[in-house]
């Protein structure tokens, strides 16, 4: 179910820090629309993969992203071509308040006039940030943290997100409310590119899969081939 | 108070010494909030702002504003300049390294100037200054000059820095500045504007200066600077109204010592105070402990 041309293509990706390999040379797409998951153990490369999609660490290989090559672009503009990256510990600026680090996301839009439509949409799929308009990203809790910096990515109005553990350190109930939003998301246009330890609610939602083992790709399929794998039901899901 | 007038002229020294430190004690402060390194040539770009003033007002023969605005633009550029040539290569350097470039290009540009300008130079009068007496006090129009355009530039600054995007930007750089390129906001090109906001005020503070003492050498940004620094540290270095409350504070300190006691006590009393304040607050008297980083 590959489409023609996908939205983004990574092809033969190597990242290495130093003379430690963390990826070892995956090729993956993520058409328009799709929920794509890579899921793993720790250290297996997620986060690496993620980072070397948004400039923030030099790789090999090739990354296309609308055919164009994200490679020598750097991050600012990466995420002005419209790639939101929700990174590992979500990265809310603890002393700017809840509006302030949603304001600070619109900085490469240039269609300005209707940021108050897109405010009210994330007040909307999180009230709570609603009610802590004004309190500082540092106050918030863990999963208000989490719900921000989703927030805060779709005040980019990216086509496609980057998402790094987004249920990480949550309870259940908030996981599920997360990923309902991410469905929600979804629904409305936006193409994900989601990485979870936890592989169970991620190969629900996905389209598509990967595990990744020591940096190369172990498994592919769809989430469901994958949920009933039994590999992976014994090594991510307990069994 | 022994005499209501002395006490009230002494008040407006402090003000106006208070705002000149205040200026430079922001350039401090503002490159600690995005890059946690002091930058410590900018008691010298100070010093660089008072010559381009006796320049401007020398060779130009500029009136006061115009002299004003050409010194804040070329002390911007030069401040832009130092972060480009000399620490934007050593951003990912231990920091001590960018420190010591900073002393170092501090100690070049004293150099530079001494070289062409061995000997002080007289700034010619820029503004006449005329005295008002009311109700037997007297204020210096001079005075309330320096003292009105620093407080409006601080006030300007701090709504650049509290309300804009730019200023946002700022202000999220000095929490995690790497996260900030993952919202679409190019870091560099807000060091490079901090940079710039910093040389201005300086520059600024350079033109007071030389209203104020009309004399300029190219040694007079070493005290002036490390005081302003101090200032900075002292209100809390990387808080923006810290540096201005340490800036008139150190101010009105050195005047009120040296009106009261014999003026070789000045720099003993007040740095004594300024010690033990320390002691007190060590991060400062606006400033925070460093936060647990999410
Ligand atoms: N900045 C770095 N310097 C050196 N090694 C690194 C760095 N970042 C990651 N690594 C190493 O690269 C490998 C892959 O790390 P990565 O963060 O991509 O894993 P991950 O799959 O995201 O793991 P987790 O689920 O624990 O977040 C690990 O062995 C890690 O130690
Ligand atoms: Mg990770």
């Amino acid at each position: 179910m590959s489409p023609a041309s996908p939205l983004l293509s990574v092809q033969d990706l190597r990242v290495s820090y130093g003379d430690i390999p963390a990826v070892k040379g995956i090729s993956f797409d993520v058409g328009e629309g799709e929920i794509v998951a890579l899921v793993g153990a720790n250290g297996a490369g997620k986060t690496s993969t993620l980072r070397a999609i948004s400039g923030v660490v030099p790789c090999k290989g090739r990354i296309l992203f609308g055919g164009q090559d994200l490679r020598k672009i750097p991050t600012d503009r990466i995420v002005a071509l419209g790639i939101a990256h929700v990174p590992e510990g979500r990265g809310i600026f603890g002393d700017l308040t809840v509006h302030e680090n949603l304001r600070l996301a619109t900085w490469p839009r240039k269609d300005r006039h209707d940021l108050d439509r897109d405010y009210g949409r994330v007040f909307e799929l999180f009230p709570r940030l609603k009610e802590r308009r004004d309190q500082l990203g540092g106050t918030l809790s863990g999963g208000e943290q989490q719900m921000l910096a989703l927030g805060r990515a779709l005040m980019i109005r990216p086509r496609m997100l980057l998402l790094d553990e987004p249920s990480m350190g949550l309870a259940p109930k908030l996981v599920r409310d997360i990923f309902k939003v991410l469905g929600e998301i979804h629904r409305a246009g936006a193409t994900l590119l989601l990485i979870e330890q936890n592989a169970n609610m991620a190969l629900h939602v996905a389209t598509r899969a990967h595990v990744l083992e020591t940096g190369t790709i172990a498994l592919s399929g769809s989430g469901p081939e994958l949920l009933k794998d039994p590999r992976v039901r014994e090594v991510y899901m307990g069994g | 108070m022994p005499n209501p007038s002395y006490f009230f002229q002494q008040s407006l020294n402090a003000l106006q010494l208070g705002s000149i430190y205040a200026l430079i004690a922001l350039g401090y402060t503002l490159v600690y909030g995005v890059l946690r390194m002091i930058n410590f040539a900018h008691g010298d770009l100070f010093m660089v702002g008072g010559f381009f003033c006796f320049a401007a007002a020398t060779y130009l023969g500029l009136s006061f504003v115009p002299t004003l605005l050409l010194v804040m633009a070329l002390a911007a550029l030069l401040g832009v300049l130092l972060e480009r040539v000399a620490y934007r290569p050593l951003r990912n350097a231990p920091r001590v390294s960018a420190v010591i470039t900073a002393l170092g290009c501090g100690i070049f540009l004293e150099h530079l100037v001494l070289a062409r300008y061995p000997y002080p130079q007289s700034v010619p009068e820029l503004v006449h200054n005329v005295t008002w007496h009311v109700a037997g006090l007297s204020f210096s129009s001079l005075q309330l000059l320096i003292v009105g355009l620093s407080v409006g530039l601080m006030l300007l600054l701090d709504f650049v820095v509290r309300r804009t995007m730019v200023g946002l930007a700022m202000r999220a750089i000095s929490w995690d500045m790497r996260v900030v390129p993952l919202l679409g906001v190019p870091v560099d090109r807000i060091i490079t504007f901090t940079f710039a906001l910093g040389g201005a005020l300086g520059g600024a503070a350079g033109v007071m200066y030389s209203l104020a003492y009309p004399v300029v050498d190219p040694f007079m940004g070493v005290l002036v600077g490390w005081k302003a620094f101090i200032a900075a540290v002292l209100g809390g270095i990387g808080n923006i109204r810290g540096a201005m409350l340490g800036g008139f504070l150190l101010g009105g300190v050195e005047i009120f010592v040296a009106a009261y006691y014999p003026s070789t006590y000045r720099d003993f009393v007040a740095f004594a105070l300024l010690l033990g304040l320390l002691i007190l607050r060590p991060y400062g008297l606006l400033g925070r402990p460093p936060t647990q980083k999410v």
